[in-house]
């Protein structure tokens, strides 16, 4: 099965990346454009096998471990 | 006692050679460079994460170093009391590993930050002793992601620890900045409780011999080895 990873910086994190687009769709004419912010998606290949649980505990590890910040970062499974 | 130390080198590191003669020529003492492959760190007393772009700075800088095989050793070196210091890429690593605390976001104003940058020591450590009060630091910085994070609780906690270490602050250039990065309360380098460890995100290696702009880097280890 495919999963994808949504991160985010931690809406009181300033996240500068945005701004900077938000900046430019406005300079675009895209005035009803606001609060942009820029995250990161990752996606990858789980066994079909995996029981639900199996699967939760999985992602939630790797994203402690290693894919996910939390001082700064949050994220969520998406689908 | 001789000092000794050892410099690690990541695949990306870019600062580990300057580290190495930084070392050599101020602490006369032996100076291992240790691939981040290696299982274990010899006795030393002193060991440096140095700058760069580990990993390319894939995911989040330092996320990717702060898992190597060598980092279970430099945990162990750190919980035995001795000297750990991380420059640059080597503080984000430090507080990916989770021995500092906080985190290293992208600078403020969007912009990669290479130039001289002016530092003041906050509270004193081992690290900092030969630095006077309100005696002000020349030495460069080069990051992307140097705007130091912390909730208002981990703050707190830095605060009442003395646990901050550096400072930035405004020098003698017309145009400094008092806070280049936007870190919070302006901090540039921060210790561990215990205060044996250092993260920091200017160059002290690149601020340290005669051809440099600045020697202020010296004051660093000379304190480590007073």
């Amino acid at each position: 099965m495919r999963i994808k990873i949504l991160i985010r910086l931690k809406s009181q994190i300033l996240e500068p990346q945005g701004k900077v687009i938000e900046h430019s769709l406005n300079n675009l004419g895209f005035n009803e454009f606001n609060n942009i912010r820029q995250g990161k998606l990752i996606e990858l290949d789980l066994p079909d096998n995996l029981s639900k649980e199996e699967k939760d505990q999985k992602i939630d590890s790797a994203c402690k471990k290693l894919l996910v910040n939390d001082i700064i970062e949050e994220y969520e499974v998406l689908g | 006692m001789s000092f000794k130390s050892v410099v690690i080198t990541f695949p990306g590191s870019n600062c580990d050679r300057d580290a190495l003669c930084y070392l050599q020529d101020l602490t006369k003492g032996v100076v291992y460079n240790i691939w981040h492959e290696e299982a274990s760190l010899p006795q030393v007393d002193l060991v440096i994460l140095p700058g760069g772009f580990s990993f390319g700075d894939y995911l989040r800088s330092g996320a990717i170093a702060s898992k190597s095989k060598i980092i279970n050793d430099v945990i162990k070196h750190a919980n035995d009391g001795r000297y750990l210091l991380g420059i640059c890429n080597g503080f984000q690593i430090l507080t990916e590993i989770g021995l500092l605390e906080g985190a290293l976001i992208q600078n403020k104003n969007l912009k990669f930050l290479g130039k001289n940058c002016f530092i003041k020591k906050k509270f004193k450590n081992k690290f900092n002793l030969s630095i006077k009060e309100n005696q002000v630091l020349q030495i460069p910085v080069a990051h992307n992601e140097g705007n130091f994070y912390c909730d208002n609780e981990t703050l707190k906690l830095l605060k009442n620890n003395e646990q901050i270490a550096f400072e930035y602050c405004k020098g003698e250039f017309s145009n400094s900045e008092e806070n280049i990065n936007g870190s919070i309360e302006a901090i540039a380098g921060i210790t561990n409780k215990k205060k044996n460890i250092l993260g920091m995100m200017p160059h002290p290696e690149r601020a340290y011999n005669d051809f440099h702009p600045s020697q202020d880097g010296k004051l660093i280890i000379e304190s480590l080895i007073s």
